[in-house]
């Protein structure tokens, strides 16, 4: 079996030559990174040009699981992310990932299923037709945005590798590439990231494997070529740049939940009566907003996910 | 002359975000960008004030003496910004909010100690009370310090898990306080 240890894609394949030349840039930014100590650092607020072409998605079903709300734009929604494998600033996934193209892509599928191995993108995504979901997503930093993605059911995808019994939760993992990720030469995190989910979240209709967004391919800062989107859970749980699918028997360890336990759980789901430490989670900002407005229970999501957490106590398991 | 140019430089800030925020230049999230960038001018300003007497001491240039009001009185104009862009942007002045935010979150209750301790420092900043004063003066602005240490705690406290920019402050903070001590700089003079 070629579950693990078999690399059959270099990282170096993944990238392109838009990257190596943004190598340099970003070279001359990490002088900029420590300058920002006393410089003023709206001075790297600019934007980056955009070099890659991202391909269209036509055709795209329409579902009842979008919301109306006003869209967020897409500059705003592709230039304030957070994505600290590429810097823990606001802008530095756009600065430096934007230029960034992923070209050839696997996802290894592992753990207690029937068809593990190691799939490439276009094995994972040739079976399923695409739809565009309209989801708000909530950060857990309480701002907010509203996007039209692209992508299918994860639980269209997670029946193809037929879990077994043993499967009670789903691991994700995320690429680590410090050649291409840069903010993985920090330990801000421990790398890879890692997320996960219940089967019963995981195989909720809500929970979408995203390839898109806007109508176009995902920008590389946006967790290109392939991501989940959790729209009850906080920002965190929708995982980027997915490369490791596992089902596993326990709850798997996550990096938000391991880096500082106290303040984020394994649920994370958006919850505006548990606070945050550092964060009342009672209001929320949509980007582009100078106002606030209240935070749902689940995101507004609860008549599709309260039932999963039926009897729990929300507040411990938050 | 000097004194007009660091005075015109050190409002540039403070212009370039209103003209940010007149052009709608402030970004996906114009709230936190104002509070972000307010706060860490006042943290620079409130360094940079600190820095004055040691860098004087060093180099035997005393000119820059003469502007160390002027630039603490800079850096409480914008902790004053920062403070009322939190109250009235962030919060919408709604109170309840505030109050919960004093309570429970210790950079918030960190940083607002630190105004406090800055108010008194700039209501004194004049001649007149600097002569009614007298020795009481010298003793008071002594709580610049602890607004130093204050303003550099409520940064380290407030980032999620990348202590690299806060931790570059408190290094700042700690050498300048380091450069104040007599057996250090007349060690570093001697060379
Ligand atoms: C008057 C009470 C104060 C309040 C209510 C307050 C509040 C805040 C808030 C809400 C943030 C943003 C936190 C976040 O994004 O999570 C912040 C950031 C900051 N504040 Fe304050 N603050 C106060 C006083 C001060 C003072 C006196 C200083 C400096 C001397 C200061 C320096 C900073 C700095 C450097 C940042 C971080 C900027 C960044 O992350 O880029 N604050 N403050």
């Amino acid at each position: 079996m070629l579950i693990k240890n078999s690399p059959d894609i270099k990282p170096s394949e993944i990238t392109n030559e838009s990257h190596y030349l943004n190598r340099r840039s970003l070279l001359q930014s990490a002088g900029f990174m420590a300058g920002g100590l006393l410089l003023p650092s709206f001075f790297g607020h600019q934007k980056a040009e955009a070099s890659v072409t991202l391909e269209s998605y036509p055709n795209l079903k329409a579902s009842h699981f979008s919301t109306d709300e006003k869209i967020t734009t897409y500059d705003n929604a592709t230039s304030y992310c957070n994505f600290y494998e590429f810097g823990t600033g606001k802008s530095d996934p756009s600065q430096y990932a934007s230029k960034v193209k992923p070209k050839k892509w696997a996802v290894t599928v592992a753990g207690a299923c029937d068809k593990p191995g190691q799939y490439t993108l276009e094995d994972i995504l040739k079976p399923h037709a695409l739809e565009e979901r309209i989801y708000r997503l909530r950060c857990v930093e309480t701002w907010s945005m509203v996007v039209p993605w692209v992508g299918f059911p994860l639980v269209d995808l997670l029946k193809r590798f037929q879990p077994n019994s043993r499967a009670k939760y789903v691991r994700f993992e995320t690429l680590h590439d410090p050649d291409l990720m840069p903010g993985q030469n920090r330990n801000t995190l421990d790398w890879p990231y890692v997320e996960g989910l219940h089967i019963d979240e995981a195989t909720n209709p809500l929970a979408l494997v995203t390839i898109g967004m806007y109508g176009k391919e995902l920008p590389m800062q946006n967790g290109a070529p392939i991501r989940l989107v959790i729209p009850w859970k906080y920002g965190f749980k929708s995982i980027k740049s997915i490369v490791k699918i596992e089902f596993v028997e326990k709850q798997p360890k996550t990096s938000w939940n391991l880096s500082a336990p106290r303040e984020y759980g394994f649920y994370a789901n958006v919850n505006p009566t548990v606070s945050h430490p550092r964060w009342s989670q009672s209001k929320e900002r949509r980007l582009g907003a100078w106002g606030k407005q209240k935070t749902l229970p689940f995101n507004g999501y609860a008549d599709q996910v309260a039932h999963l957490y039926k009897g729990m106590d929300l507040k411990k398991y938050f | 002359m000097l004194k007009v140019a660091i005075f015109l430089l050190s409002l540039t800030p403070a212009g370039w975000l209103a003209w940010l925020t007149l052009n709608d230049q402030l970004g996906a999230n114009p709230v936190e960008m104002l509070t972000h960038q307010s706060g860490l001018w006042a943290l620079r300003l409130l360094l940079i004030t600190l820095a004055i007497t040691p860098l004087c001491t060093l180099s035997g240039w005393h000119a820059p003496r003469r502007l160390r009001r002027m630039l603490g009185l800079y850096a409480f104009f914008y902790a004053l910004l920062h403070l009322l862009i939190y109250l009235i942007l962030d919060r919408g002045l709604y109170f309840a909010d505030i109050w919960e935010d004093i309570i429970e979150r210790p950079y918030i209750t960190v940083g607002f100690a630190t105004f406090l301790l800055l108010l008194p420092l700039a209501i004194t900043s004049n001649n007149y009370m600097m002569k009614r004063m007298g020795r009481a003066w010298k003793t008071l602005h002594q709580l610049v310090y602890l607004c130093g240490l204050g303003g550099v705690l409520h940064y380290m406290w407030l980032v999620k898990a990348d202590l690299l920019n806060p931790g570059g402050y408190l290094f700042i903070f700690l050498l300048l306080m380091l450069l104040r001590f007599k057996p250090f700089t007349t060690l570093i003079r001697r060379r």
